[in-house]
Protein backbone atom coordinates (compact mmCIF):
# COMPACT_ATOMS: atom_id res chain seq x y z
CA UNK A 1 0.00 0.00 0.00
CA UNK A 2 2.72 2.39 1.09
CA UNK A 3 5.02 1.41 -1.72
CA UNK A 4 2.09 1.96 -4.09
CA UNK A 5 1.84 5.53 -2.88
CA UNK A 6 5.56 6.04 -3.32
CA UNK A 7 5.37 4.59 -6.80
CA UNK A 8 2.57 7.01 -7.68
CA UNK A 9 4.54 9.94 -6.27
CA UNK A 10 7.62 8.87 -8.18
CA UNK A 11 5.68 8.54 -11.41
CA UNK A 12 4.03 11.92 -10.88
CA UNK A 13 7.48 13.39 -10.27
CA UNK A 14 8.86 11.69 -13.39
CA UNK A 15 5.98 12.86 -15.57
CA UNK A 16 6.44 16.37 -14.22
CA UNK A 17 10.18 16.23 -14.77
CA UNK A 18 9.94 14.80 -18.28
CA UNK A 19 7.23 17.34 -19.04
CA UNK A 20 9.60 20.12 -18.14
CA UNK A 21 12.36 18.60 -20.20
CA UNK A 22 10.06 18.12 -23.16
CA UNK A 23 9.25 21.81 -23.32
CA UNK A 24 13.02 22.09 -23.69
CA UNK A 25 13.44 25.59 -22.43
CA UNK A 26 15.90 26.62 -19.82
CA UNK A 27 15.12 30.06 -18.45
CA UNK A 28 17.57 31.92 -16.29
CA UNK A 29 16.33 34.71 -14.08
CA UNK A 30 18.95 37.39 -13.74
CA UNK A 31 19.54 40.69 -11.98
CA UNK A 32 22.09 43.46 -12.48
CA UNK A 33 25.09 41.65 -10.88
CA UNK A 34 24.41 38.63 -13.13
CA UNK A 35 24.23 40.89 -16.17
CA UNK A 36 27.56 42.42 -15.21
CA UNK A 37 29.01 38.95 -14.84
CA UNK A 38 27.79 38.04 -18.32
CA UNK A 39 29.14 41.24 -19.86
CA UNK A 40 32.52 41.05 -18.11
CA UNK A 41 33.02 37.33 -18.32
CA UNK A 42 36.43 36.66 -19.80
CA UNK A 43 35.65 33.38 -21.54
CA UNK A 44 37.20 32.85 -24.89
CA UNK A 45 33.96 33.09 -26.86
CA UNK A 46 32.20 35.74 -28.81
CA UNK A 47 29.22 36.92 -26.79
CA UNK A 48 26.01 37.88 -28.59
CA UNK A 49 23.27 39.30 -26.37
CA UNK A 50 19.91 40.11 -27.91
CA UNK A 51 17.58 42.33 -25.89
CA UNK A 52 13.99 41.44 -26.66
CA UNK A 53 10.50 40.85 -25.25
CA UNK A 54 7.46 38.89 -26.35
CA UNK A 55 5.47 42.15 -26.45
CA UNK A 56 7.90 43.67 -28.97
CA UNK A 57 6.77 42.72 -32.49
CA UNK A 58 10.04 43.54 -34.32
CA UNK A 59 11.92 41.54 -31.65
CA UNK A 60 9.76 38.50 -32.23
CA UNK A 61 10.21 38.91 -35.95
CA UNK A 62 14.00 38.64 -35.73
CA UNK A 63 14.12 35.62 -33.39
CA UNK A 64 14.22 33.09 -36.24
CA UNK A 65 17.29 34.85 -37.66
CA UNK A 66 19.06 34.41 -34.32
CA UNK A 67 18.02 30.75 -34.12
CA UNK A 68 19.25 30.12 -37.65
CA UNK A 69 22.56 31.98 -37.36
CA UNK A 70 23.28 30.48 -33.92
CA UNK A 71 22.98 27.03 -35.49
CA UNK A 72 25.79 27.87 -37.89
CA UNK A 73 28.41 28.45 -35.18
CA UNK A 74 30.01 26.11 -32.71
CA UNK A 75 28.81 26.74 -29.18
CA UNK A 76 32.43 26.81 -28.04
CA UNK A 77 33.06 29.80 -30.31
CA UNK A 78 29.94 31.92 -29.97
CA UNK A 79 27.60 32.22 -27.02
CA UNK A 80 24.10 33.56 -27.67
CA UNK A 81 21.93 34.93 -24.89
CA UNK A 82 18.40 36.01 -25.65
CA UNK A 83 17.82 38.45 -22.80
CA UNK A 84 14.10 38.90 -22.33
CA UNK A 85 12.80 42.16 -20.93
CA UNK A 86 9.28 40.87 -20.50
CA UNK A 87 7.48 42.33 -17.51
CA UNK A 88 8.14 40.11 -14.46
CA UNK A 89 4.37 39.94 -13.96
CA UNK A 90 3.98 38.37 -17.43
CA UNK A 91 6.58 35.62 -17.29
CA UNK A 92 4.01 32.91 -16.56
CA UNK A 93 1.24 34.32 -18.72
CA UNK A 94 3.27 35.48 -21.75
CA UNK A 95 6.91 34.45 -21.87
CA UNK A 96 6.64 30.78 -20.91
CA UNK A 97 3.73 30.00 -23.26
CA UNK A 98 5.55 31.89 -26.03
CA UNK A 99 8.75 29.88 -25.58
CA UNK A 100 6.81 26.64 -25.54
CA UNK A 101 4.83 27.50 -28.64
CA UNK A 102 7.82 28.70 -30.66
CA UNK A 103 10.25 25.99 -29.61
CA UNK A 104 13.17 28.33 -29.11
CA UNK A 105 16.39 26.40 -28.64
CA UNK A 106 18.57 29.36 -27.69
CA UNK A 107 19.27 30.16 -24.05
CA UNK A 108 16.77 32.60 -22.67
CA UNK A 109 17.48 34.79 -19.68
CA UNK A 110 14.96 37.12 -18.13
CA UNK A 111 15.96 40.42 -16.58
CA UNK A 112 14.16 40.68 -13.26
CA UNK A 113 15.53 44.11 -12.35
CA UNK A 114 13.07 46.60 -13.81
CA UNK A 115 14.96 49.65 -12.55
CA UNK A 116 16.18 50.04 -16.11
CA UNK A 117 17.97 53.31 -15.57
CA UNK A 118 20.35 51.54 -13.20
CA UNK A 119 21.72 49.21 -15.85
CA UNK A 120 21.04 50.40 -19.43
CA UNK A 121 24.29 52.39 -19.56
CA UNK A 122 26.25 49.33 -18.43
CA UNK A 123 25.22 47.63 -21.66
CA UNK A 124 26.06 50.65 -23.78
CA UNK A 125 25.98 54.38 -23.01
CA UNK A 126 24.52 55.02 -26.47
CA UNK A 127 21.55 52.75 -25.86
CA UNK A 128 18.28 54.61 -25.36
CA UNK A 129 16.48 51.52 -24.08
CA UNK A 130 14.71 50.74 -27.35
CA UNK A 131 14.34 47.10 -28.27
CA UNK A 132 15.27 45.06 -30.18
CA UNK A 133 18.94 45.80 -29.63
CA UNK A 134 21.95 43.53 -29.83
CA UNK A 135 25.34 43.62 -28.13
CA UNK A 136 28.37 41.76 -29.48
CA UNK A 137 31.46 41.42 -27.28
CA UNK A 138 34.81 39.84 -28.01
CA UNK A 139 36.60 39.83 -24.67
CA UNK A 140 39.84 38.54 -26.10
CA UNK A 141 40.17 41.24 -28.74
CA UNK A 142 38.53 43.78 -26.43
CA UNK A 143 36.08 44.71 -29.13
CA UNK A 144 32.48 45.58 -28.53
CA UNK A 145 29.66 46.52 -30.84
CA UNK A 146 26.19 47.71 -29.97
CA UNK A 147 23.46 47.53 -32.58
CA UNK A 148 20.34 49.58 -31.83
CA UNK A 149 17.21 48.39 -33.59
CA UNK A 150 16.28 45.49 -35.80
CA UNK A 151 18.81 43.22 -37.41
CA UNK A 152 18.36 40.68 -40.21
CA UNK A 153 20.03 37.36 -40.86
CA UNK A 154 22.81 38.46 -43.27
CA UNK A 155 23.59 41.48 -41.11
CA UNK A 156 23.84 39.37 -37.95
CA UNK A 157 26.06 36.80 -39.66
CA UNK A 158 28.29 39.54 -41.07
CA UNK A 159 28.66 41.18 -37.65
CA UNK A 160 29.53 37.89 -35.97
CA UNK A 161 32.13 37.13 -38.63
CA UNK A 162 33.56 40.59 -38.28
CA UNK A 163 33.98 40.40 -34.52
CA UNK A 164 34.86 36.71 -34.20
CA UNK B 1 26.81 94.76 -48.85
CA UNK B 2 23.29 93.45 -49.13
CA UNK B 3 24.71 90.11 -50.22
CA UNK B 4 27.03 89.93 -47.24
CA UNK B 5 24.19 90.71 -44.85
CA UNK B 6 22.13 87.99 -46.47
CA UNK B 7 24.94 85.44 -46.25
CA UNK B 8 25.56 86.30 -42.61
CA UNK B 9 21.90 86.17 -41.69
CA UNK B 10 21.50 82.84 -43.51
CA UNK B 11 24.52 81.49 -41.66
CA UNK B 12 23.14 82.74 -38.35
CA UNK B 13 19.78 81.21 -39.14
CA UNK B 14 21.46 77.89 -39.88
CA UNK B 15 23.43 78.05 -36.63
CA UNK B 16 20.30 78.76 -34.65
CA UNK B 17 18.41 76.03 -36.42
CA UNK B 18 21.10 73.56 -35.55
CA UNK B 19 21.04 74.74 -31.95
CA UNK B 20 17.31 74.40 -31.67
CA UNK B 21 17.53 70.86 -32.94
CA UNK B 22 17.80 67.71 -30.90
CA UNK B 23 18.39 65.38 -29.48
CA UNK B 24 17.47 67.68 -26.65
CA UNK B 25 19.28 67.20 -23.39
CA UNK B 26 18.57 68.80 -20.03
CA UNK B 27 19.58 72.44 -20.16
CA UNK B 28 18.91 72.79 -23.90
CA UNK B 29 16.47 75.24 -25.38
CA UNK B 30 13.48 73.33 -26.72
CA UNK B 31 11.54 74.20 -29.85
CA UNK B 32 7.81 74.72 -30.12
CA UNK B 33 5.74 72.95 -32.77
CA UNK B 34 2.34 73.01 -34.36
CA UNK B 35 0.56 69.66 -34.50
CA UNK B 36 -2.98 68.47 -35.07
CA UNK B 37 -4.79 67.41 -31.93
CA UNK B 38 -7.39 64.63 -31.71
CA UNK B 39 -9.94 67.45 -31.45
CA UNK B 40 -8.97 68.50 -34.96
CA UNK B 41 -7.26 71.81 -34.20
CA UNK B 42 -3.63 72.76 -34.65
CA UNK B 43 -1.93 73.15 -31.28
CA UNK B 44 1.33 74.84 -30.26
CA UNK B 45 2.84 75.04 -26.81
CA UNK B 46 2.67 78.84 -27.18
CA UNK B 47 -1.14 78.53 -27.30
CA UNK B 48 -1.19 77.37 -23.68
CA UNK B 49 -0.49 80.81 -22.31
CA UNK B 50 -1.08 80.02 -18.66
CA UNK B 51 1.30 77.07 -18.57
CA UNK B 52 4.50 77.40 -16.55
CA UNK B 53 5.90 74.44 -18.38
CA UNK B 54 4.95 71.16 -20.02
CA UNK B 55 5.18 67.42 -19.57
CA UNK B 56 5.68 66.35 -23.18
CA UNK B 57 5.13 62.60 -23.56
CA UNK B 58 5.96 60.77 -26.78
CA UNK B 59 3.60 57.82 -26.64
CA UNK B 60 1.68 55.15 -28.50
CA UNK B 61 -1.77 53.58 -28.29
CA UNK B 62 -0.39 50.10 -28.81
CA UNK B 63 3.11 49.90 -27.32
CA UNK B 64 2.75 47.63 -24.26
CA UNK B 65 5.07 49.82 -22.19
CA UNK B 66 3.11 52.96 -23.13
CA UNK B 67 -0.11 51.13 -22.26
CA UNK B 68 1.33 50.22 -18.87
CA UNK B 69 1.96 53.93 -18.33
CA UNK B 70 -1.34 55.25 -19.72
CA UNK B 71 -3.03 55.67 -16.34
CA UNK B 72 0.11 57.25 -14.91
CA UNK B 73 0.10 59.81 -17.75
CA UNK B 74 -3.56 60.57 -17.05
CA UNK B 75 -2.68 60.99 -13.35
CA UNK B 76 0.31 63.25 -14.08
CA UNK B 77 -1.98 65.56 -16.02
CA UNK B 78 -4.65 65.62 -13.34
CA UNK B 79 -2.09 66.43 -10.64
CA UNK B 80 0.10 68.91 -12.50
CA UNK B 81 -2.06 70.70 -15.08
CA UNK B 82 -3.71 72.78 -12.34
CA UNK B 83 -0.22 73.67 -11.11
CA UNK B 84 0.79 74.90 -14.56
CA UNK B 85 2.42 71.79 -16.00
CA UNK B 86 -0.07 70.09 -18.34
CA UNK B 87 0.69 66.84 -20.15
CA UNK B 88 1.07 67.21 -23.91
CA UNK B 89 1.08 63.75 -25.47
CA UNK B 90 2.49 63.22 -28.96
CA UNK B 91 2.08 60.15 -31.14
CA UNK B 92 4.83 60.00 -33.78
CA UNK B 93 4.56 56.36 -34.83
CA UNK B 94 4.13 55.49 -38.50
CA UNK B 95 0.52 54.24 -38.75
CA UNK B 96 1.56 51.92 -41.55
CA UNK B 97 3.82 50.08 -39.14
CA UNK B 98 1.35 50.42 -36.25
CA UNK B 99 -2.21 50.76 -37.57
CA UNK B 100 -3.30 51.15 -33.94
CA UNK B 101 -1.47 54.48 -33.85
CA UNK B 102 -3.40 56.10 -36.71
CA UNK B 103 -5.07 59.46 -36.16
CA UNK B 104 -8.48 57.77 -36.11
CA UNK B 105 -7.26 55.27 -33.50
CA UNK B 106 -5.84 58.13 -31.44
CA UNK B 107 -9.20 59.91 -31.50
CA UNK B 108 -10.94 56.73 -30.40
CA UNK B 109 -8.56 56.02 -27.50
CA UNK B 110 -8.67 59.66 -26.35
CA UNK B 111 -12.45 59.67 -26.24
CA UNK B 112 -12.80 56.19 -24.71
CA UNK B 113 -10.30 56.95 -21.97
CA UNK B 114 -11.48 60.52 -21.59
CA UNK B 115 -8.04 62.04 -22.04
CA UNK B 116 -8.10 65.48 -20.42
CA UNK B 117 -4.67 66.25 -21.88
CA UNK B 118 -3.84 67.36 -25.40
CA UNK B 119 -3.07 64.42 -27.68
CA UNK B 120 -1.22 65.34 -30.88
CA UNK B 121 -0.39 63.59 -34.15
CA UNK B 122 3.22 64.08 -35.34
CA UNK B 123 2.46 63.08 -38.92
CA UNK B 124 5.83 64.09 -40.40
CA UNK B 125 7.68 62.68 -37.36
CA UNK B 126 9.67 65.94 -37.35
CA UNK B 127 8.91 66.73 -33.72
CA UNK B 128 10.10 63.33 -32.49
CA UNK B 129 13.22 63.75 -34.61
CA UNK B 130 13.96 67.28 -33.47
CA UNK B 131 13.45 66.35 -29.81
CA UNK B 132 15.46 63.16 -30.25
CA UNK B 133 12.71 60.91 -28.94
CA UNK B 134 13.49 57.25 -29.58
CA UNK B 135 11.05 55.31 -27.44
CA UNK B 136 7.53 55.26 -26.19
CA UNK B 137 6.89 56.48 -23.61
CA UNK B 138 9.65 59.10 -23.67
CA UNK B 139 9.14 62.21 -21.56
CA UNK B 140 10.51 65.75 -21.87
CA UNK B 141 9.72 68.11 -19.00
CA UNK B 142 10.00 71.69 -20.24
CA UNK B 143 9.93 74.91 -18.27
CA UNK B 144 8.75 78.16 -19.78
CA UNK B 145 10.25 81.59 -19.17
CA UNK B 146 8.58 84.19 -21.35
CA UNK B 147 8.68 82.62 -24.78
CA UNK B 148 11.65 80.42 -24.01
CA UNK B 149 11.27 76.71 -23.44
CA UNK B 150 14.00 74.92 -21.54
CA UNK B 151 14.49 71.16 -21.27
CA UNK B 152 14.55 70.26 -17.58
CA UNK B 153 14.21 66.49 -17.68
CA UNK B 154 14.41 63.74 -20.30
CA UNK B 155 13.52 60.09 -19.80
CA UNK B 156 11.18 57.72 -18.05
CA UNK B 157 8.10 58.46 -15.95
CA UNK B 158 9.27 56.32 -13.03
CA UNK B 159 11.46 53.29 -12.38
CA UNK B 160 8.93 50.48 -12.65
CA UNK B 161 7.04 50.14 -15.90
CA UNK B 162 5.51 46.83 -14.86
CA UNK B 163 3.89 48.02 -11.65
CA UNK B 164 3.29 51.63 -10.62
CA UNK B 165 2.91 50.66 -6.97
CA UNK B 166 6.43 49.20 -6.96
CA UNK B 167 8.09 52.29 -8.41
CA UNK B 168 10.23 53.99 -5.79
CA UNK B 169 11.58 56.72 -8.05
CA UNK B 170 8.96 58.96 -9.63
CA UNK B 171 11.26 60.87 -11.94
CA UNK B 172 8.76 63.08 -13.78
CA UNK B 173 6.68 63.99 -10.71
CA UNK B 174 9.87 64.73 -8.76
CA UNK B 175 11.21 66.91 -11.58
CA UNK B 176 8.02 68.95 -11.84
CA UNK B 177 7.72 69.29 -8.06
CA UNK B 178 11.28 70.63 -7.92
CA UNK B 179 10.52 73.15 -10.66
CA UNK B 180 7.35 74.24 -8.87
CA UNK B 181 9.45 74.95 -5.78
CA UNK B 182 11.92 76.91 -7.88
CA UNK B 183 14.59 74.27 -7.40
CA UNK B 184 16.71 72.54 -10.00
CA UNK B 185 15.86 68.99 -11.02
CA UNK B 186 17.89 66.42 -9.07
CA UNK B 187 17.74 63.62 -11.66
CA UNK B 188 17.62 65.41 -15.02
CA UNK B 189 17.79 62.35 -17.26
CA UNK B 190 17.03 58.64 -17.11
CA UNK B 191 16.69 55.75 -19.51
CA UNK B 192 14.12 53.00 -19.74
CA UNK B 193 13.23 50.01 -21.85
CA UNK B 194 10.51 50.93 -24.30
CA UNK B 195 9.16 50.33 -27.78
CA UNK B 196 11.18 52.07 -30.45
CA UNK B 197 9.35 54.82 -32.33
CA UNK B 198 8.24 53.35 -35.66
CA UNK B 199 9.88 55.53 -38.30
CA UNK B 200 8.58 55.90 -41.82
CA UNK B 201 10.84 54.45 -44.49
Amino acid sequence: MRSGKILISVSIFLVFFIGLEASGQKIEYIKVPDLEKILNNKENKLLVVNFWATWCAPCVKELPAFEKVAGEYNESKVRFIMLSLDFPSQIESQLKPFLKKNNLTLDVSVMMDTDYNSWIDKVDPQWQGNIPSTLIVNHEKKTRYFHSGEIDEPELRALINKFL
Amino acid sequence: MKKIVMVISTALLLVFQVRADGPFRPGDKASDFSLKSVKGEMVSLADMENARGFIVVFTSNVCPVAKKYEQRVIDLHSVFSAKGYPVVAINSNDPEANPGDSFEAMKKVASEKGYAFTYLRDESQDVAKSYGATNTPHVYVLSKKGENLKVEYVGAIDNNSDDATKANKTYVADAVNSLLKGESVTVPSTKAIGCSIKWKN
